[in-house]
C-alpha cells in the first residue's frame, strides 16, 4: 500500500515576510525557504502508518521549481521512500496544484493521499478538498488524529465548534493539522541516506494539465500597522485607561 | 446575475457567519438566494427568508444532510451553479472543507478568506498570515468564494420579505460517516462574535489557572480565547485558538495575557478594537501591538484585575 504526501516549499515561518515596494509580491531573495508546516505533520503521519505495517511506501510530491527538491530531500530524510517534484517556474494556483496531484495519484495509485491543510503563504486551504473532489475519494481535512482499521479510518476533525469523528474508507484523502503528530528530526545518517533516494522530476508540461493562473494579482501591499500604545504602570490605571479613556468596559 | 449564499447553521439556529456572507453578498449584487441544507430546518429557512435583502431560500431538507459532510453538499451547490454569478459562504471549518470541492468541479479557482470587495471581480485577501495583502482579480467565469466574516457587517435578522424553496438531491454513496461532535459548551458568547475576548497562552501554565481568566470573561461578558501553545499543551480545547491557524477575532477589546504574540496569533487578533496584553516580559512582541500594556506577573495581576472589576460595577451600583 502505498501513501503519497504533498509538500510544498515556502518561506520559512520565523521569517518576519516583506512586502516588495513594487507591489508585486513578497520578498522571496535570500530569504530561508522551508517545508510548510502542516506538510511535516503529514509526512510525520504517513511514516508512522508505515512502521506500524499498514503501508510499504511512502512516495512525497512537490509541484514548484528545481529547488523544491530540497523541500522533497528533508522529507526523505524524515524516512520517505522516493520524491517526485512536478517542476515548474510559475505560480500555481491550488486548483492546478490539485489537478497535478491527482494525475500523478491516478498512475501511483495510492491509498491514501496526505496533505497540509493551509499552505502559510497563500493560506487558501483549497488543495487536499479539491484532490478529494476530483479522484471521488472520501476527504478528512484539518486531522488531529488518524486512526487506520483495515480499510477504514477514523478520523478526528478540528472544527470550529470543538471536534468531529468521522468514518471513511480508503482510498481517501486528509489534510493535517499541526496537532497530528510531533515530527520528528531526520538524523545524520538519514539525511546520508536521503541523497541515495530517488527524485523523480516531470515537466509540468508532459502532464498537459492547465495551469494559467486564473486569478490575476492586482497589487500586494503591507498591512495597516498598528500605532504602538502606552505601558500602564499597574492594574488600576490599566481597569482606569479601559474605563474611561478607551469606554470599552 | 444572482448570488447563491451557503448559510451556515445547526438545523435549528442560524449561525452569525451566514449574515455577514449575506451581507457581503449584497456588496456584489442585490439579488441574493441563500441556500439551506439540513434536515428538520423548516423553521430555520423561514427565518433566513426573512434576513434583510435576501430574495429567497432554497431549502434542501433531509435526513440525510443532518450534519454538514462536504462530499453531500457539494453536488448539490454544484447543480444550482449556472443560475448564479457568484457562490459565496464562510471562511470558516463549514465553509472551508466544501467550497474548494465546488470550485474544482466547476473548474474555478476559488478566493478565500476575502476581507473586502471591490467589485464583482476584484477582491482583497490576506497572505502570509495577513503580514501581506493582496488585492485580486478572477478572471472564472463563476466566483467562488469565501468570506472572513469579522470583516463584514452582520446582515439584519429581518426586514426581507423572501420566500422558501424546497428542491431535492440525488444520494450519493462515497461520503463519510459522521460519528460525532464534541462541542465545548459555555454559557459565554461565542469567540467570533464577542464584544469583549481575554486569552490565554503559555504562560498560564495549566488548565486549573484557566479558571482566573474565566473569572474575568464572566465579569466582562468576555470570551476566552487562547493561543496555540496553550491548546496544544491540553490547558484547553482547539475551538478556543485565535490565530492563522485558529479563528478570528475582531472585538472592541481583546486581552492577551501570558502571550507572547508570535505572527500566527497576531494574524488572528490584531484587527481588535482595542488590544491590552499582560506580560512579564517588557520585550515580548504583543506589545508592539498592545494599546495597553501591563509589565507584569499575571498571577498577581489577573485577581487584582478581577477586584478592580468588582469596585467598578459597586461603584455603578
Ligand atoms: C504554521 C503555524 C501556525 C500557527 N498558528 C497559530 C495560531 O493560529 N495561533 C497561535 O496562537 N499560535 C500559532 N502558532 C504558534 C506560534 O508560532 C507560537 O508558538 C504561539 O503563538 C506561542 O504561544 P504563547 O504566546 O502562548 O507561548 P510563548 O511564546 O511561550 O509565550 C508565553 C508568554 O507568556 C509570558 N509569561 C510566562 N509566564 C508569565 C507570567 N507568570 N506572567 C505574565 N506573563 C508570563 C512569557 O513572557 C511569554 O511572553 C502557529 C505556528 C505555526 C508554525
Ligand atoms: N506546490 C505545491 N506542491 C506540493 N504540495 C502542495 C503545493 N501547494 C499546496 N500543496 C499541498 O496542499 C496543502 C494545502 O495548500 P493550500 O490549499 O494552498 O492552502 C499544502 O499543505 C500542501 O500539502
Amino acid at each position: 500500500m502505498k501513501i503519497i504526501v504533498a509538500v510544498k516549499r515556502v518561506i520559512d515561518y520565523n521569517v518576519q515576510v516583506r512586502v516588495k515596494a513594487d507591489g508585486t509580491g513578497v520578498e522571496k531573495e535570500n530569504v530561508k525557504m522551508s517545508m510548510n508546516p502542516p506538510d511535516e505533520n503529514a509526512v510525520e503521519e504517513a511514516l508512522r502508518i508505515k512502521e506500524a505495517g499498514n503501508a510499504n511506501e511512502v512516495i512525497i510530491i512537490s509541484i514548484g521549481d528545481e529547488k523544491s527538491q530540497e523541500t522533497i530531500r528533508t522529507a526523505l530524510a524524515m524516512g520517505a521512500d522516493k520524491g517526485i517534484l512536478v517542476k515548474t517556474d510559475k505560480e500555481v494556483e491550488p486548483l492546478a496544484v490539485s489537478k497535478i496531484i491527482s494525475k500523478v495519484a491516478e498512475k501511483e495509485k495510492p491509498e491514501i493521499i496526505l496533505l497540509g491543510k493551509q499552505a502559510i503563504d497563500d493560506d487558501s486551504n483549497q488543495t487536499a478538498q479539491m484532490v478529494s473532489a476530483i479522484l471521488n475519494w472520501p476527504q478528512a481535512t484539518f486531522a488531529s488524529k488518524i486512526e487506520l482499521k483495515d480499510n477504514e479510518a477514523i478520523v478526528t476533525r478540528e472544527i470550529d465548534e470543538g471536534l468531529e469523528t468521522i468514518k471513511l474508507s480508503k482510498p481517501f484523502v486528509a489534510s493535517c493539522d499541526l496537532r497530528l503528530n510531533e515530527p520528528r528530526y531526520a538524523s545524520l545518517p538519514n539525511i546520508m541516506k536521503a541523497k541515495k533516494k530517488p527524485i523523480e522530476i516531470i515537466e509540468v508540461g508532459d502532464l498537459n494539465i492547465d495551469i494559467e493562473p486564473r486569478i490575476e494579482q492586482i497589487k500586494v501591499e503591507e498591512p495597516p500597522v498598528r500605532q504602538k500604545g502606552v505601558m500602564v504602570s499597574d492594574v488600576a490605571e490599566l481597569v482606569n485607561k479601559l474605563k474611561n479613556e478607551a469606554k470599552v468596559i | 446575475m444572482s448570488i447563491l449564499v451557503l448559510a451556515e447553521h445547526n438545523n435549528k439556529e442560524i449561525k452569525s457567519s451566514t449574515l455577514n456572507s449575506i451581507s457581503a453578498a449584497t456588496q456584489i449584487d442585490s439579488n441574493i438566494d441563500v441556500l439551506v441544507i439540513g434536515s428538520n430546518c423548516d423553521d430555520l429557512a423561514n427565518k433566513i427568508s426573512n434576513i434583510d435583502k435576501v430574495n429567497k431560500a432554497l431549502l434542501l431538507d433531509m435526513p440525510e444532510y443532518e450534519n454538514p459532510i462536504a462530499e453531500l453538499y457539494e453536488p448539490v451547490i454544484t447543480s444550482l451553479s449556472q443560475n448564479y454569478s457568484h457562490i459565496l459562504g464562510p471562511a470558516s471549518t463549514f465553509g472551508k472543507n466544501i467550497f474548494p470541492r465546488v470550485a474544482v468541479k466547476l473548474d474555478v479557482s476559488q478566493v478565500s478568506d476575502v476581507i473586502k470587495i471591490i467589485d464583482k471581480e476584484t477582491f482583497v485577501r490576506p497572505i502570509y498570515a495577513g503580514n501581506a495583502i493582496a488585492t485580486v482579480k478572477s478572471r472564472d467565469k463563476i466566483k467562488i468564494i469565501t468570506i472572513r466574516p469579522t470583516s463584514f457587517d452582520p446582515a439584519a435578522k429581518d426586514g426581507g420579505s423572501g420566500n422558501v424553496e424546497k428542491i431535492t438531491a440525488e444520494k450519493i454513496n462515497t461520503a463519510p460517516e459522521f460519528i460525532g461532535r464534541e462541542e465545548s459548551s459555555s454559557d459565554r458568547p461565542e469567540l467570533g462574535t464577542a464584544r469583549v475576548v481575554i486569552s490565554g497562552g503559555r504562560g498560564l501554565q495549566s488548565a486549573d489557572n484557566f479558571k482566573l481568566l474565566n473569572e474575568i470573561a464572566d465579569k466582562l461578558n468576555a470570551a476566552v480565547g487562547a493561543s496555540r501553545a496553550a491548546v496544544d499543551a491540553g490547558y484547553v480545547s482547539n475551538d478556543y485558538q485565535v490565530g492563522q491557524t485558529g479563528k478570528v477575532v475582531v472585538p472592541d477589546l481583546y486581552i492577551a495575557v501570558g502571550i507572547s504574540g508570535a505572527i500566527q496569533h497576531l494574524a488572528g487578533m490584531k484587527e481588535s478594537k482595542i488590544i491590552v496584553a499582560i506580560n512579564k516580559d517588557d520585550e515580548a512582541p504583543i506589545f508592539n501591538v498592545a494599546d495597553y500594556g501591563l509589565k507584569a506577573d499575571l498571577f498577581e495581576a489577573l485577581p487584582e484585575f478581577s477586584k478592580e472589576l468588582d469596585k467598578l460595577n459597586t461603584i455603578q451600583k
